[in-house]
């Protein structure tokens, strides 16, 4: 019972916070994809992938009094802060960590700006395909951002530097 | 005349009670109703389990899938017709996907998804680019038209307006089914004037917005939105019938691993249980054939199976109560441990259901680049978010909207041995104790 919810309260907790809606989306996405036992399901989105799931279980989980919501007024755009409450490290050690924690992990992704992990995660979400057929469908759907080769180089990398870490 | 322009000698009409009649006129549109793939969403319904509580809710995903591609043809042959910013030669591939997005749907998909975690959208792909009847129709438009349909229902084709139109936070998908839902339940809420909103629709850039001169009819329809979830798609009684379809499917599975000799053998689920399946072990269900196994299965030796069948079939529910996990999951253990006492196994009798479960979402104003919002055209040009602008909307948007209940069959903690425990128990769900 309630081990979803469980999951993301342990992954933030690990993550010592995250600021931003897009990059914690991206972020679960990106775990998931490397075999974490997240349970959200994902679609693309016009920003890449993005699950409905994880948004309402955020949701719930600050209703819950276990995640901590701020708004952070950054001037031209706002970013929501989720942290974790002591009520919810409670609730995480009753309830029980559910996947196996990875600080590391964790660390890497906090540590990238939600633009690079949008990059990553859209890569990700191509990944079925030959690398160049990513790279021309993330040109496709991304057009607009107009990511660079070495932006794209360096997202692989990552890629790469996360799955040696054999998550789960 | 090639394929993808070919017209039927005399236009095809279906009725409907929705949008009254669906018009059409393309071969290719004809030729993927008839197919054998497009035909057996008749056998899956729209709405579940709701038919439990709505007794009229027995409408297919045939019925709305034509409703969408009605709504998109109207779209695209009369509203953006003649527009600069909309592309004529993507009129059949938007046709297309309308009619083709729900065709991975299985039988009682939430359920069946989440307990064998599958995910339609991957069959919708497989069905439109594999070995199928409707592959083999889409092919014949071009090689690579299959492709195009199945990244236009993947969200991941390179026009957006395209997507936009089937799926968006003010798409055709739910215009349909919000009007179709409202129409087969019987409920009041769910009416919009969808025809001012297609008046108002403008294709523009990367998306399609609304003119402001339609926002209140926009405002209409986020509130129809907003009711048809509480009071139909969330629907505590419709949620208990999904929790023990989910456990049907659970047990069977449970059984299964464990070398249990069903009387009645799985034999359809099989592949679903060591993850073999194939696209055809996935066509050959429906709603049918799952409700004819749960038929067998009341007469089942496994008692658990046998009884879950027995509830869902002849509809004996479960009970609930409202929970709020935020106070009470420590309670939650002590509560499993009073079930098991009573010898009732809580893995299949003590439920926790939550509306982040449920396939369905609020409108969300697209803060911090989550969603696209729903844009308005000002008359300047500019373009506003929505809820910036409508009142109504910014009341219902970025609340709290969650709903949390804890499942149980009520009956079995009333009757029979141990008394003491299962009036403990009862005394925790219903006098406050959780």
């Amino acid at each position: 019972m309630l081990q979803e919810h469980a999951r993301i309260v342990d992954f933030i907790a690990t993550a010592e916070g995250v600021t931003g809606r897009k990059k914690l989306q991206k972020m679960v996405y990106i775990m998931k994809k490397l075999n974490v036992p997240f349970k959200e399901k994902y679609e693309f989105h016009i920003y890449g992938p993005y699950s409905e799931e994880l948004t309402a279980r955020i949701e719930e989980l600050c209703d819950m009094g276990f995640l901590s919501e701020a708004l952070e007024d950054k001037g031209s755009y706002v970013q929501y802060k989720y942290a974790v409450t002591d009520e919810g490290m409670e609730f995480r050690n009753a309830v029980g960590a559910s996947i196996p924690q990875n600080p590391e992990a964790a660390a890497l992704l906090n540590a990238k700006s939600a633009r690079f992990l949008e990059l990553a995660s859209t890569l990700l979400y191509f990944g079925h395909l030959e690398r160049d057929e990513q790279i021309a469908k993330l040109h496709s759907v991304k057009g607009k951002l107009n990511f660079t080769e070495a932006e794209i180089e360096e997202a692989y990398r990552f890629l790469g530097e996360l799955e040696q870490l054999k998550l789960a | 005349m090639s394929y993808a322009t070919q017209k039927l000698t005399e236009e095809k009409v279906f009725k409907d009670p929705v949008h009254r009649y669906i018009h059409v006129r393309d071969q290719v549109i004809w030729d993927l109703v008839n197919s054998k793939e497009f035909q057996r969403l008749r056998r899956i319904k729209q709405l579940g389990t709701s038919y439990l509580v709505f007794h009229g809710a027995e409408h297919s995903r045939f019925n709305h899938s034509l409703g969408v591609y009605e709504i998109v043809r109207r779209i695209s042959d009369d509203v953006f017709h003649g527009r600069p910013e909309w592309d004529e030669s993507e009129r059949l591939t938007v046709l297309c996907a309308a009619l083709l997005h729900d065709l991975g749907h299985g039988p009682f998909s939430h359920s069946f998804e989440k307990v064998f975690n599958v995910d339609h959208e991957e069959f919708t792909r497989a069905i439109l680019t594999g070995d199928t009847e409707v592959n083999s129709i889409l092919k014949k438009v071009s090689p690579d038209f299959p492709g195009h349909v199945a990244e236009v229902i993947a969200k991941t084709y390179s026009n957006k307006q395209v997507v936009s139109l089937i799926s968006s936070q003010i798409d055709a998908d739910r215009m349909d089914y919000l009007q179709r839902d409202a129409y087969y339940t019987g409920v009041s809420y769910g009416h919009f004037d969808m025809e001012r909103i297609l008046r108002v629709m403008r294709p523009l850039d990367d998306q399609v917005v609304i003119k402001s001169s339609g926002m209140h009819a926009v405002e209409d329809y986020i509130m129809s939105r907003y009711q048809m979830y509480w009071q139909v798609y969330f629907h505590p009684v419709a949620r208990s019938a999904e929790v023990i379809l989910r456990k049907i499917l659970q047990r069977a599975k449970e059984l299964s691993e464990s070398g249990y000799q069903f009387q009645q053998p799985p034999t359809h689920f099989l592949a679903f249980f060591d993850r073999s399946f194939t696209l055809a072990d996935y066509l050959a269900l429906d709603e049918g054939v799952l409700m004819t196994y749960f038929q067998l299965w009341i007469n089942e030796r496994d008692p658990i199976l046998a009884d879950l069948c027995d509830r869902f079939v002849n509809r004996r529910l479960f009970q609930y109560v409202d929970f709020d996990p935020g106070t009470d999951y420590k309670k939650l253990g002590e509560l499993a441990a009073l079930f098991k006492k009573a010898g009732i196994d809580p893995e299949y009798y003590l439920i926790d259901d939550s509306t982040s479960d449920l396939p369905y979402d609020f409108y969300r104003p697209g803060e911090e680049e989550e969603r696209l919002p729903i844009q308005l055209l000002m008359p300047n040009g500019d373009i506003k978010e929505l809820s910036r602008l409508s009142q109504v909307v910014d009341a219902i948007s970025g609340k709290r909207r969650t709903d949390y209940k804890l499942y149980f069959p009520a009956e079995l903690l009333i009757d029979g041995k141990k008394k003491a425990i299962k009036q403990q128990i009862l005394e925790m769900l219903r006098e406050g104790g959780i």
